[in-house]
């Protein structure tokens, strides 16, 4: 009895030893570059795609944080991101004019579709305006499902609500599950309500979800990811060198190939497309 | 159901075909719980031995923190721990946010109160007058420590179990400070919420498989070597 004692202390002081060496190894500092980004662009999976191409290139180490887009801006104004990949315009021109971005620029667009049960019984479907059909929703009093997180996801369907004059707030019909788009998509399926989706996310997921697309195609719809590096007059902590390979790598010829044909196997239509160098107008806002 | 069943199929596939990420997952959860496991042994252990054996003013007080830290929720520790690591934050000149070494340190917070818990129960247990007799018999203050711990050693591997079941099942702390990076900090945990999310559902319940196996190995394990021995 003894000795097995003995021996369990053994085991445990060589797993902690090899524990401890595992992370000794580590690289040094300086090559690590924080990037802090929605969840649609880990949970499409390009982020797995992109990233080791870039690694692999540069000798960077990415630390990728999947977080809502609100989340990621409120970690790059603090400084505890160097470089940021979102999908929330007007909060975007917001972090740039405080200040805390260097340069901000356009990488690649999808769009937001609604989504919903096939039963549809606001009777939305192929609607042109997704302010109208927010503005049906609500008439109806079918319950819609809201991010509720401050993504950026969440951040759209709040200006369609606007648009669409209504109060939504408080009111029955609107839950807010706080989750990331997969969750609340699943939780929008198992409840039958409508819901507010990026397209890759529900085309990732499409497969024993329940829920159709009903309503796409508008201008207000369109969904756009900027690249930002953290400003490092702000943030002298920050690993600027690398926040930059990262944002030049991703609006480059080779990253952009990627982006274009990402997804096309699997579910038949890309996911994303680039838009490096193009104007954010030129996108029909 | 059907899930159900894929995802035992699936998690008999990623097991024995050796899928090199899977299995570097799963090894890299055990090295990090085990370690915190390991440190939490210490600290919990000699406090909570401390405690059992000694009397002081306002030691209910301290009992009654030690069973609440038992409780202490996993992702207020990991919220804690990322605001004190940040680069801009009180321990930042460390730099070892969303690095297994921050990991180690939350779990480890986790698992101390649950070893310090039960070892203080396990050694307070023990009956008042063997420890007199102990003495009585010649033995040095630490001889004597030493041969209560041996003797309440079935119950302190109940919290050797404890702690780790606490910490390798957690997955607050552990996504908030090690950020679920892919080949560097991504656990079972945080790799079945990532999958759960990503509409994955098969992978998911593959990983939550894989996690349960491991753990009642483990457990398997430190009851053989609990139960071999009953005490007298």
């Amino acid at each position: 009895m003894k000795r097995t004692f003995t021996a369990l202390i053994l085991f445990m002081l060589l797993a902690c030893l090899l524990a401890f060496t595992a992370t000794a190894a580590a690289q040094p500092a300086q090559k690590n570059v924080i990037l802090a980004t929605t969840t649609s662009t880990q949970d499409s999976g390009l982020l797995d795609v992109l990233i080791p191409m870039f690694e692999k290139k540069t000798g960077y180490f990415v630390k990728t944080i999947a977080v809502g887009s609100g989340q990621a801006m409120a970690m790059g104004a603090k400084g505890e991101a160097d470089v940021l990949l979102v999908h929330s315009p007007a909060a975007e021109k917001k972090f740039m004019a405080d200040g805390n971005g260097v340069e901000r620029r356009l990488v690649m667009h999808n769009d937001f579709i609604i989504v919903g049960p096939p039963a549809d019984p606001a009777k939305i479907k192929g609607m042109k305006k997704a302010s109208e059909a927010f503005k049906k929703i609500a008439a109806s009093g079918s319950i819609f499902t809201s991010r509720g997180d401050n993504s950026g996801t969440h951040a759209k369907e709040k200006d369609i609500w606007k648009a669409a004059g209504v109060k939504y707030e408080g009111e029955r019909w609107y839950q807010q599950t706080g989750l990331g788009m997969g969750q609340t998509l699943a939780v929008a399926a198992e409840k039958k309500t409508y819901t507010l989706a990026d397209r890759g996310t529900y085309l990732a997921l499409k497969k024993g979800l329940g829920l159709d697309i009903l309503v796409e195609g508008d201008g207000i719809l369109l969904n756009i990811y900027h690249v930002i590096e953290v400003n490092p007059k702000k943030w002298p902590k920050a690993n600027f060198a690398g926040a930059k390979a990262f944002a030049d790598f991703m609006v480059s010829r080779e990253a952009q190939d990627v982006i274009k044909t990402f997804g096309v196997d699997k579910f038949g239509s890309p996911l994303f497309f680039p838009d490096a160098g193009k104007k954010e107008e030129a996108l029909g806002i | 159901m059907d899930i159900i069943l894929e995802g035992i199929r699936q998690a008999f596939i990623l097991l024995f075909s050796l899928d090199p990420e899977v299995i570097g997952i799963t090894w890299f959860s055990l090295k990090v719980s085990g370690t915190a496991t390991f440190i939490s042994l210490f600290i919990g252990m000699s406090i909570g031995t401390v405690v059992a054996l000694t009397q002081f003013p306002g030691r209910h007080l301290v009992v009654s923190l030690i069973n609440t830290g038992m409780a202490l929720p996993p992702v207020v520790v990991g919220l804690f721990v990322t605001i004190f690591l940040w680069r801009n934050g009180p321990l930042g000149f460390l730099e070892i946010l969303y690095t297994p070494a921050a990991m180690i340190i939350a779990q480890a917070i986790i698992a101390t109160p649950i070893v310090m818990g039960i070892s203080l129960a396990a050694m307070q247990q023990l009956p008042r007058k063997l420890r007199l007799q102990i003495l009585a018999l010649g033995a040095t203050r630490i001889q004597m420590v030493w041969i209560l711990i041996r003797e309440a050693r079935l119950p302190l591997l109940a919290a050797v179990m404890a702690g780790f079941g606490g910490v390798i099942s957690e997955v607050g702390a552990s996504i908030m400070v090690g950020g679920n990076i892919k080949g560097y900090t991504r656990v079972l945990t945080t790799a079945t919420v990532m999958e759960t999310s990503r509409g994955n559902f098969d992978i998911a319940i593959a990983l939550s498989i894989i996690l349960l196996l491991f753990a009642y190995l483990i457990n398997l394990v430190l009851t053989y070597i609990q139960q071999r021995e009953r005490p007298r």
